[in-house]
């Protein structure tokens, strides 16, 4: 059965769906996601639709499951590049992934995650640098 | 039965355009400025030639085919008409000086049979009214055509998305919105963010005239839909009068950005993107 790869990058886990998902999969998805967030304490979850040009309301609901799922597992999830047309589809089926935040690209969207889960604590004047 | 008309038709064929031209020459109303005198023989001359055509065929009937031909170069001189700019009655006097042409030829040449004269006048009559009714239905339809397209290109013109900042894009919403145009001015926002990448997008409407529930509905879902991708959504240009009807509707815009004028909505743009601005030595521009 095809399964969507899950990549560990440090505290995170990046997803790439690059096929339309299908209900099966989607849950299958958010199942290994989630034992991947656990085994791994990941800190935060970034999934880029980029390539997903087709969403029903099932897909809006599992990105909106996962995000609660993995707030309760301490990790931020992050939905990037969302195409306009999807974008469209879901504010017209109602559903609005409050829960969820989102970014323009990966790029953008590992920067969210960053920011969001703030630095570690040796870490802290590297990054002071960096922002000056 | 075939009618004599026809027959006083052919013979008299050049006279009827003379006479038709110079009917149509020296109406007050022609406009020499929109058509020129050779074009205008040459549509008269197509057009009397298939009415010959058509009316040889001995039926009286605008519904048959003979007619299809007639009906056909009249349709196209009425659309071109409107299109360039003709009013419809400068347009219904070319069929209608085409009549008293007509009713002056048959005269001349009846003038002794006043029965048979009354009788072919009435036919002739018919037809042309017919046939006027079908240059004033075409001159509408041109018209109403041209207006659509005006339409859309108005909708389309009046939603500019315009790059103001790297990573910030404005979008000055002018006149009434309506679900066609949300549709098309988020579909617009939503396609420029994604090209340019940009992370805030300034929502201005200080040309929107009113504000009704529907329209407060159709911005919550544009920044909504802006959300969705990963971008932020800024209101601007609320005037008094906007701010009251939203809560006299009880609309909650609370958990949208919502800023007075354009530049204070900048303001806040750069601030979420640590942008700063500041006034610095005068320099010479180098040019």
């Amino acid at each position: 059965m095809d399964r969507i790869p899950i990549l560990k990058m440090g505290e995170f886990l990046l997803v790439t769906i690059q096929v339309d998902l299908y209900d099966r999969l989607a849950l299958t998805l958010e199942s290994d996601l989630m034992n991947m967030v656990s085994r791994t304490e990941a800190k935060g979850v970034l999934i880029d639709i980029s390539s997903v040009s087709i969403v029903d309301s099932f897909m809006g609901r599992i990105l909106g499951n996962i995000a609660s799922m993995s707030k309760i597992m301490d990790a931020e999830t992050v939905v990037v590049g969302m195409q306009p047309a999807v974008a469209i589809t879901l504010v017209e089926l109602g559903l609005t992934l409050s829960g969820v935040h989102t970014a323009l690209d990966v790029e953008m969207g590992m920067e969210l995650l960053r920011n969001k889960i703030g630095p570690k604590p040796n870490e802290e004047e590297d990054l002071y640098d960096d922002i000056i | 039965m075939q009618s004599q008309t026809t027959s006083y038709l052919k013979k008299n064929k050049k006279r009827i355009l003379e006479s038709w031209m110079s009917n149509q020459l020296t109406d007050a109303t022609l406009r020499e400025d929109l058509i020129s005198n050779e074009e205008l023989h040459t549509q008269s001359e197509d057009l009397l030639n298939a009415f010959t055509k058509a009316l040889s065929s001995g039926n009286f009937d605008m519904e048959s085919e003979a007619y299809q031909p007639v009906v056909d170069i009249l349709s196209d001189i009425s659309i071109t008409r409107a299109r360039q700019g003709f009013s419809p009655r400068e347009t219904s006097l070319f069929v209608l000086s085409l009549k008293r042409a007509l009713q002056q030829i048959l005269h001349d040449e009846l003038k002794n049979n006043i029965p048979l004269l009354y009788q072919e006048v009435l036919e002739l009559n018919s037809i042309l009214d017919s046939l006027s009714i079908v240059t004033t239905e075409t001159f509408i339809k041109g018209r109403e055509e041209i207006i659509l397209r005006q339409t859309d290109e108005i909708s389309e013109i009046s939603t500019p998305v315009i790059r103001v900042w790297e990573g910030i894009l404005a979008l000055p919403i002018i006149g009434t919105l309506d679900s066609a145009r949300t549709q098309v001015v988020m579909e617009n926002l939503l396609e420029k963010i994604v090209e340019t990448g940009s992370r805030i997008a300034i929502l201005d409407i200080s040309g929107v005239p009113a504000v009704d529930s529907l329209v407060a509905q159709h911005l919550i879902k544009t920044v909504s839909a802006t959300r969705l991708m990963g971008a932020e959504c800024i209101i601007s240009g609320i005037r008094a009068e906007i701010a009251q009807t939203i809560v006299h509707l009880g609309i909650d815009l609370s958990n949208i950005y919502t800023k007075a004028s354009l530049a204070s909505a900048l303001k806040l743009a750069f601030n979420m993107l640590n942008i700063e601005v500041r006034r610095g030595e005068k320099k010479s521009m180098g040019y």
